[in-house]
């Protein structure tokens, strides 16, 4: 192997990682608050809110790209706005990926947070009130710790999901080495090009890498010993 | 004068196949059972007070008003001073007994929460499991310690909704010497519902008897239980209940005299000691009725009563008859041929003849 494709591999390894992580950490953040919201409204516009959160699931990510690229780009309304806010152009650049990962991964990172929070029922937060808990507090203090199983499945997947996503990043990324390169497209790179035995190395790490992920989150997830002293 | 400090409930709730509508004053003191079949209201209208439930009207504490529908006021629940008990099992599985026990603690004064919390751990004899995990303890132990975790958080009243429901009856007896404890130990008013006459008989100071919704019945354990008019509600259970006093052992036949008031009731020995206080019952079943007394029967217990009032009973072969004797109101179920062949009306002097006793501790 020469240096500069080991070089082109390990930006692309770093990009991929870099993205995954990110993407994670913000949708934690930003799918805590929906789920909680989907687990316990009755408002009228909740089926409306869960089924754009789940689009992304059945969406073709080139169609998902294609709209984040009209509207990232210099004549998209967001693309106007961020322009506004002098955060100039998204799109092809490490910020437009970020935010198309998150709207990818939205539904893996929502899913598993709401369920848990609905498994859980209304009794936690109701014992917490009777203990004078605020609802922010008994929210912070019992429902999250409650649902640390799913918080932690969903940071997973929406890792693990970053990882391989290909057509979000390639209609709003283009491929530009060290700054929009990730695996899933260099792989796809190295194909076009023939170059099978780097393909190879890298599909391969990949798979063991995503296996060993999920096999983590499950080990950690088994329901503990329920036994008597 | 001034007002009897008090808790105050007029509450409307309105549901599809079921509405609550009840307007209610209770003691501040003692036990106070809210008691009915299931689907009569007791748990809806426990949560109302604690305001898991949103009904309309008032709930005021003493002077703490907690809600008032007119004043459009309505306190969430965590700002109303108050212990809740629940029927399953409400600890929080990823704590421990400790740190459930600290939970409520957290926004008590600290001095009087912990001396408070110390008290309640000793009467609920849980200090030895503050460091177990939740999934370690047993059911009733999980209910002790929910018990000591509400009371830890000094509220100025304590609702429990059937603690004992979710416990098979070997569980339920190992809590209920707690709870009786409890009762005598505690200085704030509880509100407790249940199903259990069993449970109503042993912890009640007062009952409200709850039926679709509405109070059908309020007032003194004794009273409530005595009175002819719910013995159709009651069934078997109708009858008297009454704190007595161990007064004399008959070592011999193993039996033991109870005074209660002005009857001296003779019942098996459970190992009690003189001067020990305990609640008695006598079923409506058990009691029955003659004319003149009589030395040749197999029956201990005899007292001379003035029939007050006779009371039809669920199948028309049978009455209730409510004998005064002293100022207590015995219960007998006898059929209406008796009545009829003995020519029994109320005012007529009878012999009660006691068949047996139950004895609660």
């Amino acid at each position: 192997m020469n240096p500069a494709v080991s070089t082109e591999t390990g930006q692309a390894i770093a990009l991929t990682l870099q993205l995954a992580a990110c993407t994670s950490v913000v949708l934690l953040i930003l799918a805590t608050p929906l789920a909680w919201w989907l687990s316990q409204t009755t408002s009228r516009w909740k089926p409306v809110i869960a089924a754009l959160v789940m689009l992304p699931l059945v969406l073709p990510p080139t169609v998902l790209g294609f709209y984040l690229l009209v509207w990232l780009g210099p004549n998209g309304w967001l693309g106007q706005w961020t322009q506004q806010l002098g955060w100039g152009i998204l799109s092809f650049s490490f910020s437009g990926l970020l935010l198309g990962s998150i709207v990818f991964s939205l539904p893996f990172a929502v899913q598993p947070i709401q369920v848990a929070f609905q498994a859980m029922g209304p009794r936690p937060l109701e014992v917490a009130a009777t203990l004078r808990a605020r609802p922010m507090h008994a929210f912070f203090t019992v429902a999250l710790p409650l649902a640390k199983p799913g918080l932690l499945t969903a940071t997973v997947l929406s890792f693990a999901h970053t990882l391989g996503e290909f057509g979000v990043v390639l209609m709003i990324g283009g491929n530009i080495p060290g700054q929009t390169r990730v695996m899933s497209t260099l792989i796809y790179g190295h194909v076009e090009a023939m170059e099978y035995a780097q393909a190879h190395w890298l599909a391969a790490g990949m798979l063991v890498f995503s296996f060993g992920v999920l096999l983590a989150l499950f080990r950690i997830n088994r329901p503990r010993d329920r036994g008597q002293p | 004068m001034n007002a009897i400090p008090q808790l105050r409930l007029k509450l409307n709730l309105q549901r599809p196949n079921f509405a609550l509508d009840v307007d209610l004053s209770l003691p501040s003191r003692g036990v106070t059972v809210l008691f009915g079949p299931s689907g009569c209201g007791k748990t809806t209208l426990l949560r109302c007070i604690a305001g898991l439930e949103r009904a309309q009207g008032q709930v005021i504490l003493e002077d703490h008003v907690w809600q008032d529908s007119t004043l459009r006021r309505f306190a969430p629940t965590w700002q109303r001073a108050l212990g809740y008990v629940f029927q399953e099992a409400s600890l929080f599985e990823h704590l421990d007994v400790r740190a459930n026990l600290h939970y409520g603690l957290e926004r008590a004064k600290p001095q009087a929460g912990q001396a408070l919390l110390q008290e309640a751990m000793a009467l609920l004899g849980i200090a030895h499991l503050l460091d177990r995990r939740v999934a370690q303890l047993s059911g009733g132990e999980r209910q002790r310690v929910a018990i000591a975790r509400a009371l830890a958080t000094q509220p100025r009243i304590l609702l429990m909704d059937e603690p004992l429901a979710a416990l098979d009856p070997e569980r339920k007896q190992e809590v209920l010497p707690w709870l009786e404890r409890l009762h005598e130990r505690l200085q704030i008013p509880v509100v407790y519902v249940t199903h259990s006459v069993d449970e109503l008989s042993r912890l009640a100071d007062q009952v409200v008897m709850l039926e679709a919704g509405q109070v059908i019945a309020q007032g003194d354990l004794a009273e409530v239980m005595s009175s002819g008019e719910l013995a159709q509600r009651l069934g078997d259970e109708a009858g008297l209940v009454a704190t007595g006093t161990v007064v004399e052992l008959d070592a011999m036949d193993q039996m033991a005299r109870l005074q209660v008031g002005a009857l001296g009731i003779w019942g098996r020995d459970a190992g009690f000691r003189l001067g020990q206080s305990l609640r008695v019952r006598i079923l409506a079943r058990d009691v029955s009725l003659s004319l003149s007394q009589h030395d040749d029967v197999t029956i201990q217990n005899r007292f001379e009563g003035v029939i007050e009032a006779i009371f039809p009973d669920r199948h028309p072969s049978q009455v209730v008859v409510r004998i005064r004797c002293g100022q207590h109101g015995l219960l007998s179920r006898v059929t209406q041929r008796a009545l009829r062949q003995l020519s029994l009306q109320p005012g007529d002097a009878v012999w009660c003849q006691v068949k047996s006793v139950a004895t609660i501790v």
